[in-house]
């Protein structure tokens, strides 16, 4: 997320900073996954969860981004899901 | 026809308009002409015109694309005879007609005849993804995808190898145009890795940013016959690439001192 924390707050090289600008809107562009879209699975992912645990809707935070894999040098798409709980529901 | 020489067809492409495409057809068309090929340089871009005054035959003009494809002439008599080198001709783009009069069908059948009787086919696209790109697509070999190092033509180069890949025209060539070394110096301008990381495909070449590519154009001239211009050498350098030679990337072409010999082993030899 803070791509640019890593390179400092000095002078930024504007290639640079076209360069990590290109792959964030590259990253929807290539995932066919539409804001709708990802609306819904975040509803789904929601209802879901909450079956289970009660979590800090506020602090959700869903997204698509890329990712290296192991071993693999071409970044992925990937759906990165941070979802806080704040408690665990007892089902028994 | 007589003895089948099936040539390549090759279209060159970029998603955004702008960056070059037309130019780039024109000297590598004439490129593997002067490399002694036979070679017609196809404009696709019906309705917008521009590769006969690229290439200086804006006069001799009678057929075009949309009159071989709907029967009024032979194919024959709508090339172009270039005016200097005698294997290279051009098939001009309808002016007064839209992308709705040919389909991809139709193109894809030109194409197959064409290669019949020519070593290269080169597909001028027009600009965007719709239409006139989906029939310019349809009988291609290989794709080549012009941009230039500007985060708007990168991006819809992106979007196009996508499309390209959906389609099954697999492998695409990069040719990153309108390099300005000075600019790449000081870390003002994406390079030939920045590019290549994002983009992740082959590199075909890369052309400066030269003021001659305007005065030759201007002229009707690509630059790739004087070759007194980095601009023209970098085509030339391209269509032995295409040809499949290994031919070493220029001082100019390169981004960064020692990043020389990366060199793309062609897989054109089809």
């Amino acid at each position: 997320m803070d791509l640019f924390k890593i390179f400092g707050k000095k002078q930024e090289k504007s290639k640079n900073v076209a360069k990590e600008r290109l792959k964030l809107v590259l990253v929807h562009d290539r995932s066919d996954l539409s804001p709708q879209l990802l609306e819904m699975m975040k509803t789904d992912i929601i209802r879901v969860i909450t079956e289970y645990a009660d979590i800090d809707e506020e602090g959700l935070d869903i997204k698509v981004t890329r990712m290296k894999k192991d071993g693999d040098i071409t970044p992925v798409s990937a759906l990165v899901a941070n979802i806080p709980i704040t408690k665990i529901k007892d089902n028994k | 026809m007589d003895n089948e020489k099936l040539g390549t067809a090759i279209v060159i492409t970029s998603g955004k308009g702008g960056v070059g495409k037309t130019t780039t057809s024109a000297n590598i068309g004439t490129g593997l002409a002067i490399l002694g090929k036979s070679v017609v340089i196809l404009d696709a871009d019906i309705g917008l015109r521009n590769l006969d005054v690229v290439m200086g035959l804006e006069n001799r003009i009678v057929y075009d694309i949309v009159d071989v494809v709907e029967g009024n002439c032979r194919l024959k008599q709508g090339l172009i005879r270039d005016k200097r080198f005698e294997k290279l001709y051009l098939l001009p783009a309808a002016q007064t007609r839209d992308k709705s009069a040919v389909k991809p069908e139709q193109m894809k059948e030109l194409v197959d005849e064409l290669k019949e009787d020519f070593d290269y086919i080169i597909i001028d696209s027009p600009a965007g993804i719709e239409q006139g790109f989906q029939y310019s697509i349809a009988g291609a070999d290989i794709a080549v995808i012009v941009t230039t190092p500007e985060i708007s033509a990168v991006r819809d180069a992106d979007r196009v190898i996508g499309i390209l890949e959906a389609k099954g025209l697999n492998n695409p060539k990069l040719i990153i145009n309108r390099i300005r070394p000075e600019m790449v110096k000081r870390g003002d301008m994406m390079n030939r890795d920045d590019i290549e990381d994002i983009l992740a495909i082959g590199l075909l070449g890369i052309v400066p940013d030269d003021e001659e590519i305007v005065i030759s154009t201007n002229k009707g001239e690509p630059a790739v016959i004087e070759r007194k211009s980095h601009a023209g050498n970098a085509y030339m350098n391209i269509a032995k690439r295409i040809i499949g030679e290994e031919v070493e990337l220029l001082d100019i072409e390169s981004s960064e001192e020692g990043k020389f010999s990366k060199i793309l082993k062609m897989l054109f030899g089809k």
